[in-house]
């Protein structure tokens, strides 16, 4: 008898640990930097976690020859070349999303960053297989994030 | 009953690493949920600043602790549902300490202003509407980045929101407009000429906004697909050039051509299957950075080509999915042009 109520009281437990408390869907930080240095940082954070910065996007720049006026606003693609192919192969459907982007700004004289949290693809997609893909970039994005952040 | 003991005990084991359990410390929690948008000191930025002695001086705790609770839907700031209690509480206290406390921290009581809604109807259109719209609609953009010259310092609220409706209190609508708002475009409107009496009449206008239906709800693209795509007749390199010729047809400028890992391996060594066509259109972008500069997400214009066993297909993300995680109907409006620019541009590349 103990045992059932101990088996069911663990259950209960347990889907109360996973019940999602509804995700940040937006992961969005401050940098009481300007952008120059912040830049720069977010690159050092991307790469402390193992990731490859494959292109700055310099949407200021574009915006700019087209006569449009605007702050620092730029566009940061990373992953690993393993993941990436992996995906390529296993959830090509997936690959509008990708490669994973920061998009950082300046305001003033703080920078901002913000990502998606990849947890929307699993919700978007409904793809078991991608879960733990989906739960290491989710950590890793917020531990980049939170770096870039940090004083 | 060993058993219970050890689950008990889990549960406090769980209990003491969880960091929900963590001090309420309002600093901290301000600087984690807040100061990305609201700036670290409350001055503003992507988010109304909270840092206005008047606006403190206004809005009692129930205010700020309902709109933190419920959001403004459909207007950016969201709903934060899962903090604890007594973290919403922290936070509160912490956006106290930015000016004296004038209003009283319990306010239970929240009398009900008695007015003629009709009367404060023509006052509002009169008074009002400028600013907030003829409905309570609120300004347009989000913030000061981006949206507007960084000397104007925050945007008309939205009156007619849900989130507004539910947090403000008769008597915050009435002293706002009695003595307007420092340091904002929000006047006094003793001072513009209105009596006491016709301002009740405002409030008791403002208030028959909740009886309408509310605006559009910020999840109004949770159904749809997260891409947009077509099948290709033809092969992927004429597939490519057709969907050129469709970029510029549409008014985009095109960006690049490439594989989709050209950036990550070797060169020689790519995944010709899958090629990455990046545009853009930066007059919609220049517009869609004044509704919310948080749009760099949905950059590039970028479609995607891809083979498999000798069949093409071309997809991009559907902006309409993307939209509904940011919380602003401005935006999905937006993202509804966009999804038929794209889907236009698919169609001829693939007709």
């Amino acid at each position: 008898m103990n045992r059932t109520i101990f088996g069911s009281l663990l259950l209960v437990w347990l889907m109360l640990l996973i019940a999602p408390s509804r995700a940040d869907e937006l992961l969005m930080v401050r940098a009481e930097r300007p952008f120059g240095d912040a830049i720069s940082d977010l690159q050092i954070a991307i790469q402390d976690r193992g990731y490859q910065v494959a292109r700055i996007q310099r949407v200021d720049v574009g915006l700019a020859s087209g006569g449009y006026t605007t702050a620092e606003y730029r566009l940061v693609f990373f992953g690993k070349p393993e993941e990436m192919r992996e995906l390529e192969s296993r959830h090509p459907e997936v690959l509008p999303y990708l490669p994973l982007k920061i998009v950082i700004f300046a305001e003033g004289d703080s920078t901002l960053a913000l990502a998606y949290n990849p947890a929307i693809l699993q919700t978007f997609f409904k793809k078991a297989a991608l879960q733990d893909q989906t739960r290491r970039w989710e950590k890793d994005i917020r531990a980049i994030l939170d770096q870039f952040a940090a004083p | 009953m060993p058993l219970i003991r050890r689950f008990v005990f889990l549960i406090l084991l769980w209990a003491a690493c969880s960091p929900t359990w963590a001090t309420d410390d309002g600093a901290r929690l301000y600087a984690h949920y807040c100061a990305a948008c609201h700036g670290s000191h409350g001055t503003g930025g992507v988010g109304v600043p909270l840092a206005l002695p008047d606006f403190l001086a206004t809005v009692d705790d129930a205010y700020l602790r309902t709109t933190i609770r419920l959001g403004r839907p459909g207007r950016v700031m969201p709903a934060f549902k899962q903090l604890r209690d007594t973290e919403v509480n922290a936070i509160v206290a912490y956006i106290r300490g930015w000016a004296p406390r004038t209003v009283s921290a319990a306010t239970p009581a929240r009398p009900t202003v008695k007015g003629n809604s009709g009367h404060g109807e023509k006052l509002f259109a009169q008074h009002c509407a400028v600013c907030h719209g003829g409905r309570g609609e609120g300004g347009h953009g989000t913030g000061v980045t981006f949206s507007r010259p960084r000397d104007l310092p925050i945007l008309a609220p939205a009156l007619n929101n849900p989130g507004f409706l539910a947090a403000a209190s008769d008597a915050m609508i009435r002293t706002t407009l009695m003595h307007g708002r420092q340091g904002t475009p929000m006047q006094s409107f003793l001072k513009q000429g209105l009596t006491e009496n016709d301002i009740d009449d405002v409030v008791a206008y403002v208030r028959t906004f909740g009886r309408e239906p509310p605006p559009v709800g910020p999840n109004s693209g949770a159904d749809e697909s997260p891409v947009i795509t077509r099948e290709s007749p033809y092969g992927i390199d004429e597939t490519v050039e057709k969907l050129k010729i469709a970029i510029g047809a549409a008014n985009l400028r095109l960006i690049r051509v490439e594989y989709f890992d050209q950036t990550f391996v070797d060169k020689g060594k790519e995944n010709k299957h899958h090629v990455v066509v990046d545009s853009c259109d930066f007059n919609f972008l220049d517009q869609a950075l004044k509704i919310d500069p948080r749009v760099g997400l949905f950059l590039p214009c970028r479609f995607i080509l891809n083979e498999h066993d000798g069949k093409v297909s071309v997809s991009t993300i559907n902006p309409k999915r993307l939209s509904a995680i940011f919380n602003n109907n401005e935006l999905n409006q937006l993202c509804d042009r966009m999804y038929h620019v794209y889907a236009d541009i698919l169609d001829e590349a693939t007709m």
